[in-house]
C-alpha cells in the first residue's frame, strides 16, 4: 500500500470524525481510526496504527489524544500534531459545553434530580465493570495485588496524593521485576 | 486568574494521569478538595454520567465539564487545553527520540507496577464515588444499593451492552423509585 500525504486541514477534519463518533474514547476510538486513517486516508498501514495505540497506552493523558497527536506528528511535524489533536477533541468541547449550559436551566427540577440520583448509581456500576476488567488485566500476580492493596489502603487512609502513587509505582515495578530476574 | 489556574491544574491531571479517561478520575476528587468552588464531589458523579454518554474521549469530556462548571465556556476549552498540552509534548518528544518506546523493557517493568497502582486509584474514587451515592452521612440508602447490586450483576453479564443504556436504565429507576431516597 501506497502511503499518501496529509494536509492539515485534513488531520484536523479526520479527528474531528473520530472524536465526534467515538463513544467512550481510548479503546472504543479504534474502528474509526482505522476506518479514517488506513481505508480512507492511506495515512499509516495496520501495523503502524497498532504500534502508536500500544505508545498512546503507555504515556501520560488521554489514549484518544495520544493517539491523534502521534499520528498528526508523522504527518505533517509539530503542526500536524496540533491539528489532529484539536480535531480529536473539537466535539467534546462542543457538545459538553452545549449540555453543560443547558443543564444549569434545568438543575432545580425534581424530575432531573431524581433522573441523576439513579444515573449516579448507574455509574457506580460502570465503574465497577471498568475495574473489574483493568484487575484481570494488571493483577497478575501476588506482587501486584499487594501492591494495589496497598494504593487503595494508603490513599483512603493515608491521603496519600495520587501524583505520589505514580513515581511509587514506577519504583516497585522495576525493583519487583529486578529481583524477579535475579532470582530466576 | 482563574484561567491561569485551571490550565496549570488541568496541565497536572494530563501530566500524571496514566491509562485513559477513567484514570483522571482520582485527579478530579482532589481538585474537587482544594478547589471545592471549581467542583463538587457531587457533581462529578453527573459528569462521568455524561461524558460517558456523550461522543468523544470521557478524560477530555470531563474536563471540559469541569472547566466549564468552575468558569463557564471559556474554561472548558481552558481545562481542555490545559490537559492535552502533556501530551501533545511528551508525544512529539517521544516520536522524535524513541523509536521503541513501547518495546523498552525498561518502560514494561515500570508499566507492571503502574498498571495495579491506576487501578487502585480508580477503585479509590470509585469508593469515594459510593461514599456519596450510597450512603447518607454513614447510613446506607437500601434502594441506591440494591440498584447498584442489580447493576454490577447486570454489566458484568452483558458486557457488550454500550453504558448509555445503563446510565439511561439508572435514570429510569431514579425517576421510578424518586431517588435520592
Amino acid at each position: 500500500m501506497k502511503k499518501r500525504e496529509a494536509g492539515l486541514w485534513e488531520l484536523y477534519i479526520s479527528f474531528l470524525k473520530i472524536g465526534g463518533l467515538t463513544f467512550g474514547g481510548g479503546y472504543a476510538m479504534l474502528p474509526m481510526l482505522q476506518r479514517e486513517v488506513i481505508d480512507r486516508h492511506h495515512w499509516v498501514d495496520e501495523q503502524e496504527v497498532l504500534d502508536i495505540y500500544a505508545i498512546g497506552q503507555c504515556t501520560p493523558g488521554i489514549i484518544a489524544v495520544n493517539t491523534a497527536t502521534m499520528i498528526g506528528y508523522r504527518k505533517r511535524g509539530v503542526l500536524g500534531a496540533i491539528a489532529a489533536t484539536l480535531g480529536e477533541v473539537t466535539p467534546s468541547l462542543v457538545i459538553i459545553i452545549t449540555l453543560a449550559s443547558l443543564l444549569l436551566g434545568v438543575q432545580d427540577s425534581v424530575w432531573i434530580q431524581r433522573a441523576f440520583g439513579g444515573i449516579r448509581v448507574a455509574v457506580c456500576a460502570l465503574i465497577t465493570q471498568a475495574i473489574v476488567n483493568l484487575a484481570r488485566k494488571s493483577l497478575v500476580d501476588w506482587q501486584t495485588i499487594v501492591l494495589y492493596l496497598l494504593v487503595v489502603g494508603a490513599s483512603l487512609f493515608a491521603h496519600l496524593s495520587p501524583l505520589a502513587v505514580i513515581p511509587i509505582a514506577i519504583v516497585y515495578g522495576l525493583a519487583v521485576q529486578y529481583f524477579k530476574r535475579r532470582a530466576a | 486568574m482563574i484561567y491561569l489556574a485551571l490550565f496549570w491544574e488541568f496541565f497536572k491531571i494530563g501530566l500524571f494521569s496514566l491509562g485513559g479517561g477513567l484514570a483522571t478520575l482520582p485527579f478530579l476528587y482532589k481538585l474537587a478538595e482544594t478547589h471545592p468552588h471549581w467542583i463538587s464531589a457531587q457533581a462529578i458523579a453527573d459528569m462521568i454520567a455524561i461524558s460517558e454518554s456523550t461522543p468523544g474521549p470521557i478524560g477530555i469530556n470531563m474536563a471540559t465539564f469541569a472547566g466549564f462548571q468552575a468558569a463557564g465556556a471559556v474554561g472548558g476549552v481552558i481545562a481542555t487545553l490545559g490537559e492535552v498540552t502533556p501530551s501533545v509534548i511528551i508525544i512529539i518528544l517521544i516520536a522524535r527520540f524513541l523509536t521503541a518506546f513501547d518495546k523498552n523493557q525498561k518502560v514494561k517493568d515500570a508499566f507492571y507496577g503502574l498498571r495495579p497502582a491506576v487501578v487502585a486509584l480508580i477503585t479509590y474514587a470509585l469508593l469515594k464515588l459510593m461514599g456519596v451515592t450510597l450512603l447518607n452521612g454513614g447510613a446506607v440508602l437500601p434502594i441506591e444499593t440494591v440498584l447498584y447490586a442489580v447493576l454490577v450483576c447486570c454489566v458484568l453479564v452483558w458486557k457488550k451492552v454500550h453504558p448509555i443504556i445503563w446510565i439511561l436504565a439508572g435514570a429510569v429507576a431514579g425517576l421510578l423509585f424518586q431517588l435520592p431516597s
